[in-house]
């Protein structure tokens, strides 16, 4: 029987490590790899420019890699419901291999797929690539339930052992076996689309800094390990002003898109470490990049509602101020924080921001000052961080908005006095705010308390040059602190004077328990108000969401301020409750 | 008569088709239609329940599902109206365009105001960041003439709307409350325009009967104000204000013979104009009166400082027990009130500098014996000053909040022991608190 295999790429956009890949290639007589672009919501300006960008080149990159393998990519224009059926028939598919996405949506889309697959007969094989557990098993390790704490995840992975050994990278004589039919039509049809040919404008391009792809990854792979081992003692290194440049070992994005493979960088960070201390086990901290990304990718896996505030039983609902001129003030980086800006500016020239520039941004956005949803930061880092996914996002912002996970909300980074602590040269903000270059190092963090002289001497006045201060940051951390304790010590019922006391420690073993009493707790806050019908909302979002879960690059949508998604929408309607009828009915 | 026969069961059963259920959720019901061929049936049952019976059954009931089974029958809709349930009221005022969160139907309020102001007894107003909100609940203050409150609260769930009220506003309409309900023992008015001569028309009619009042941040009123609250209103267990209300009268006041103990005195000490402000100092007599009055008041401070304005506090022994600094606070702060702060319980820091506060620590442990909570952000303290003050502290830290990033390794522990060490002496398991480093 003639096997003609189809390799689907979606996030492991790699040669190395790939057991789907392996599994395509295993006996086959034919084998073609192709990747399933959406470009239809591509083209809004420069938003999700550089994600874009950075996926391209990944697939060129591949592309180029299986060009030294005598085959190509194939890029398919698209949603796969659509291209599948008729691919399966061009092509006389009979398996069809692919990488398990633990997204709840993931998940939709491809048992969708999978059935499909069935009802063609084409045999499926799906394998755990893009993280170094099977994160059901996780699951099933913490009584069935996914760990809310990251402390008791890494007590899970403690006792999991060690993950899978990496395979090897598909190699030519394997592919000499199940030789590709490139036609010269291949580009026309099956090529990498360039930027332009999506909509996006070009000519104002900034350099790229982030270069992506399979090749890329690597080299940065030996360099990370290099500067590593430099550090003997694997000490944590003081964060400074170089720190939050973008890194030549940085290797977040490669991750990301799976042209890294998680597990093959576990291994050589284990490998370096015993190397160098003789054997000795190393402690989960070494990993802890991994390590946080899996443990947001447990979290989420099964919960369709982990990236929103409404309805998802883990969020702590807080009630957030709406202010799409303070969005977007933020998201454009006018807040007239030069600390804040800065971070804003390098996350939109470049994609990428250190982690503690991250909580430094998302605290201003949401507990710290502003007190504006998560869900929002979310969202614009979705369109311009090149490492954002879905899980890890979403996670991550309920995290540093203390709305998920147990968090103490006591500590509040200052937009003046952090940055100061970080940066105290202010070169960082030289760099990407050049209007405040002439501040002196005094200034510069907070060019407002600067004396008139000092700043005509700059030739940067606060209110014409530069925005003043859009908030007073004590102020409004009163204000915030207040209203989180209020939150928090409703949730709990907590009476106590205690500001730690108020975040309920949580108890490991009746974690589940917890679990289900907060999120009922939570919902109960509205108890006085009407609360019309919203299974009609999410159900809408749910299939919205489904129908373009095709691109692993959540397509770029259009600025996701000021406008956003209506709540209060006609299409929900509550149900009419009869306040004022007095009299009794027939 | 067949009643009793016909079962519930089998009515059930009736109404198993499409056009039955259509029909109920038509006529809005949740309970029985007349069935035809049917009379007097099982709806004389249900509609019989004594008064008391379906008030128990609709106090477990939420507010929307008790509407909905008011409109069911007279007897029901008698019962949704019986004054206890109305004691308790949350306002929700919210407009679309600044909140996620739904508001209070404007049916219900004007039903309320019509038919319950009188049996309303604890009220509170939640209100987003929008000016007409807050105009709303003042508009619903003014109306609640002929109340009994006990007990009110004005929050703001995001920015202080209620500032936006127009001063003569909100003063007349908190005063309807306030001269009408004669027996107010709770007031939360943080973040409010309230002024000295509120504050006098609420003395003059409730100083019997007021305990505990919260008026954070409300910068229209003077000390002189405050003090003649607690002159007058000596059941006055629980009090929130600003430093500048601080008075030594006042805590005198709150001392004298006549006053009951304090329970909970909390201070919020914000900086106005950075660098500007100048605080006015408290004499350690004063303090000493009021705790020799009240030995097991809580004394909680909130400051939200530059740290060049902490130079007037804790230069004496003070009997705080909370202590938050919402912004940096200096080593030599943090050194006095090793010092002069015995009655310690709780202290939080939020953020220091880029020296260790190991010295500072350890003083903290050896003369706060009382401290069970400790909070520490963005601060630096090495991995062996920070076991030290553990082992010190021992088990009665109930509450060790440490920042990952604060834990400074050094030549005893690095970062992986630090957690078994301090667990060790703790007596339970701890980690430090992290933030996710992706």
């Amino acid at each position: 029987m003639v096997v003609n295999s189809v390799h689907w790429f979606r996030k492991g956009l790699r040669l190395h490590d790939n057991p789907a890949l392996q599994e395509a290639l295993d006996g086959a007589d034919t084998v073609r790899c192709v990747y399933i672009l959406d470009p239809w919501f591509a083209g809004s300006a420069n938003v999700g420019l550089n994600r874009w960008r950075f996926l391209l080149e990944s697939l060129e990159d591949l592309d180029t890699s299986l060009r030294k393998l005598n085959s190509r990519l194939f890029v398919v224009r698209g949603q796969p419901t659509d291209v599948f059926p008729r691919l399966f028939k061009e092509w006389n598919v009979t398996r069809l291999t692919f990488e398990y996405d633990s997204d709840p949506y993931g998940r939709e889309r491809d048992a969708a797929i999978l059935k499909m697959a069935q009802d063609f007969g084409v045999e499926t094989h799906v394998r755990n690539l893009n993280t170094l557990y099977k994160l059901d098993r996780i699951i099933e390790m913490n009584n069935n339930t996914p760990p809310l704490t990251f402390k008791r995840f890494q007590a899970i992975i403690q006792r999991l052992g060690l993950p899978k050994r990496p395979v090897p990278t598909v190699s030519r004589q394997q592919m000499e076996s199940c030789p590709t039919d490139i036609t010269y039509t291949h580009d026309q049809h099956y090529g990498v689309p360039s930027l332009e040919e999506l909509g996006f404008k070009t000519h104002s391009l900034a350099p790229i800094t982030w270069k992506g792809g399979e090749t890329e990854a690597l080299e940065r792979l030996n360099r990370h390990v290099d500067k590593k081992g430099w550090l003997a003692n694997f000490e944590r290194p003081r964060t400074g002003a170089d720190s939050l440049m973008a890194s030549p070992t940085g290797l977040s994005p490669y991750l990301r898109f799976g042209c890294l493979s998680c597990r093959v960088l576990y291994f050589r960070l284990r490998e370096l470490y015993m190397k160098v201390r003789k054997n000795h086990t190393p402690p989960l901290s070494l990993y802890s990049q991994l390590m946080w990304r899996e443990f947001f990718y447990t979290v989420a896996t099964n919960n369709p509602a982990f990236d929103r505030m409404e309805g998802n039983p883990i969020c702590v609902q807080i009630p957030w101020d709406r202010n799409p001129e303070a969005l977007a003030k933020w998201a454009e980086g006018r807040t007239g924080f030069p600390w804040i800006d800065a971070i804003m500016a390098q996350l939109k020239q470049e994609g990428w921001i250190h982690h503690l520039a991250r909580h430094a941004v998302a605290c201003f956005l949401t507990r710290g000052d502003l007190w504006l949803s998560w869900e929002c930061g979310m969202k614009v880092f979705e369109e311009l961080l090149l490492d954002a996914d879905w899980s890890i996002n979403a996670g991550s912002w309920m995290w540093m908005s203390c709305s998920s996970f147990f968090q103490q909300f006591f500590h509040c980074y200052c937009p003046v006095g952090f940055g100061r602590r970080i940066d105290p040269s202010g070169d960082y903000i030289r760099r990407y705010i050049p209007i405040l270059k002439d501040y002196p190092n005094r200034y510069i963090h907070e060019p407002w308390s600067a004396p008139d002289e000092v700043q005509r001497a700059a030739h940067c006045v606060v209110g014409v040059d530069y925005p003043k201060p859009m908030l007073d940051h004590a102020q409004q951390s009163r204000l915030n602190i207040e209203r989180m304790k209020q939150v928090y010590k409703q949730l709990s019922s907590y009476k106590g004077l205690s500001l730690l006391g108020s975040v309920s420690t949580l108890q490991e073993e009746v974690e589940s328990s917890t679990m289900i009493d907060t999120s009922k707790a939570a919902s109960g806050m509205n108890r006085a108000a009407m609360v019309p019908d919203s299974s009609c909302h999410s159900s809408q979002e749910a299939t919205a969401a489904s129908a373009t879960a095709t691109s692993e690059l959540l397509p770029p949508r259009k600025r996701s301020w000021p406008m956003e998604q209506e709540r209060h929408s006609d299409k929900c309607r509550p149900p009419k409750i009869p306040w004022c009828t007095e009299s009794s009915p027939q | 008569m067949k009643r009793g026969r016909i079962s519930i069961k089998s009515k059930c059963q009736t109404f198993s088709s499409h056009e039955e259920r259509a029909k109920r959720r038509k006529s809005g019901a949740s309970g029985f239609t007349p069935i035809p061929g049917h009379p007097g049936g099982s709806l004389e049952d249900w509609g019989n329940l004594p008064h008391h019976v379906v008030l128990q059954i609709f106090q477990h009931l939420s507010l929307v599902d008790r509407a909905r089974a008011s409109s069911v029958c007279r007897r029901w809709n008698d019962v949704f109206h019986i004054p206890d349930l109305w004691r308790r009221f949350e306002f929700e005022l919210n407009q679309p365009a600044t909140s996620y969160l739904r508001s209070t139907h404007p049916d219900l309020i004007q039903q309320i105001i019509k038919k319950h102001a009188q049996h309303l007894q604890y009220v509170s107003f939640k209100v987003d960041s929008c000016t007409e909100s807050a105009e709303a609940a003042c508009d619903i203050l003014s109306q609640l003439v002929n109340c009994t409150i006990k007990t009110l609260g004005l929050i703001s769930t995001a920015r202080p709307s209620f500032m936006d009220v127009s001063q003569s506003h909100f003063a007349s309409a908190l005063t309807v409350v306030f001269v009408n309900s004669k027996s107010l023992s709770s007031i939360k008015i943080d973040d409010t325009p309230v002024d000295d001569p509120s504050l006098k028309v609420l003395v003059a009619n409730n100083s019997d009967t007021l305990k505990l009042l919260k008026m954070s941040s409300c910068p229209h009123v003077s000390p002189a104000g405050i003090l003649c609250v607690a002159d007058q209103c000596h059941g006055l267990r629980e009090l929130a204000l600003n430093y500048h209300l601080l008075s030594d009268e006042l805590l005198l006041a709150l001392s004298s013979e006549k006053h009951v103990h304090l329970e909970h005195l909390r201070i919020d000490v914000v900086s106005e104009n950075p660098g500007q402000t100048h605080f006015h100092s408290i004499k350690r007599n004063s303090w000493e009166a009021l705790v020799r009055h009240s030995p097991k008041v809580n004394i909680v401070m909130y400051f939200f400082l530059y740290e060049e304005e902490f130079e007037p506090f804790f230069r004496e022994e003070t009997p705080v027990t909370h202590l938050y600094f919402g912004r940096a606070v200096s080593k030599a702060m943090l050194g006095r009130i090793g010092l002069n702060c015995p009655r310690l319980v709780e202290l939080v820091v939020c953020a220091n500098g880029l020296e260790p506060l190991d010295e500072e620590l350890i003083r903290i442990a050896e003369r706060c014996k009382s401290l069970t909570a400790i909070g520490l952000g963005e601060c630096e303290v090495t991995c062996s000053g920070f076991v030290e003050f553990v082992k010190m502290c021992g088990g009665r830290l109930t509450q060790l909040s440490i920042m990952e990033e604060v834990l400074i390794p050094d030549s005893s522990y690095n970062v992986e022991q630090i957690h078994s060490e301090v667990s060790k002496h703790l007596g339970r398991m701890w980690f430090p608190d992290m933030m996710p480093t992706w």
